[in-house]
C-alpha cells in the first residue's frame, strides 16, 4: 500500500511517500501500527483531530475499511481558495 | 474547466476566454483571492498540493455547482508552488442566464474549495515559515449549503 503525507504531516515523518505492507483492516488500525513504528510516527499522528485522510484520493473517516485501497494519504486540514 | 497550475495567470485574458465560451449567457461573475501579507513580513507564500486529488476534487466541486444552480460554465484556477505578497494564488468565475445563479455558485465554489481541494498554505515570514492554519469559520461556511 502506498502511503502519502502532505504539509506538516510529511514534515514531521520526514518522507513525502512511502510503500508499506500491512494487514490493517481500517485506517485507525494502520495509524497504531505507524505509531508503533518510530517516534516521529507516533508525534504526527498524536492529534488525529488535527488530521484528514483520503483513501484512492476520497475523502475518508479513520474507521473506514481498506479494503482494496492502493493509495492512503495522510494531511491536515486543507487551506487552499 | 479546472486547471491547477504552478505558472502566473492572466485574470483579465481568464475571464475574456471564459466569457467568450459562455455566449448568451447574461452574467458573469468572478473572484480572485490574492496572496496577502498579513503579518507585514511575509517573504512567499508556498502552496502544496496533491496531484491527482486535486483535480478530481475540483472536478467534483466544479460538477455539484453546475447540478445546483443553472450555469452556462464555471471555471476554477488554482497555483502551486512559491507565490510572493500579492501574486494571485487562485480565480473562479461563472456565467449563468441571471446573475443570482452566478453568484451563489462562485460564493459556493470558494466555500468548497478553501476546505475541500487538497491544497495546504505555507507562509515565510521573514521570522520564519509556517503553515497556514484551517479556520472553524471555512468550516461552518459550508453547513449554508
Amino acid at each position: 500500500m502506498q502511503i502519502l503525507y502532505f504539509a506538516w504531516v510529511r514534515e514531521r515523518i520526514g518522507l513525502p511517500r512511502e510503500e508499506v505492507e500491512t494487514s490493517a483492516a481500517t485506517v485507525s488500525d494502520l495509524i497504531n501500527e505507524l505509531r508503533a513504528r518510530e517516534a516521529r510516527y507516533d508525534m504526527a499522528f498524536a492529534d488525529t483531530s488535527a488530521l484528514r485522510v483520503a483513501l484512492d484520493q476520497e475523502l475518508s473517516e479513520f474507521d473506514a475499511s481498506l479494503k482494496g485501497v492502493r493509495e492512503v494519504a495522510f494531511f491536515p486540514p486543507m487551506t487552499g481558495g | 474547466m479546472i486547471r491547477v497550475q504552478a505558472m502566473p495567470f492572466d485574470p483579465g485574458g481568464e475571464l475574456n476566454t471564459f466569457t467568450a465560451s459562455v455566449a448568451g449567457a447574461g452574467a458573469v461573475v468572478s473572484f480572485t483571492g490574492l496572496v496577502r501579507d498579513v503579518s507585514g513580513g511575509l517573504t512567499s507564500m508556498e502552496i502544496e498540493h496533491y496531484p491527482g486529488m486535486t483535480e478530481k476534487a475540483l472536478g467534483a466541486i466544479r460538477a455539484e455547482a453546475m447540478q445546483r444552480w443553472d450555469l452556462a460554465g464555471a471555471l476554477i484556477v488554482h497555483r502551486f508552488g512559491v507565490l510572493e505578497a500579492e501574486e494571485m494564488i487562485m480565480m473562479v468565475a461563472t456565467a449563468s442566464c441571471h446573475r443570482k445563479d452566478a453568484f451563489e455558485a462562485a460564493e459556493f465554489l470558494m466555500d468548497y474549495l478553501k476546505s475541500r481541494a487538497p491544497f495546504w498554505k505555507r507562509e515565510v515570514t521573514r521570522d520564519g515559515a509556517d503553515w497556514v492554519a484551517s479556520k472553524t469559520e471555512d468550516e461552518d461556511a459550508l453547513k449554508r449549503w
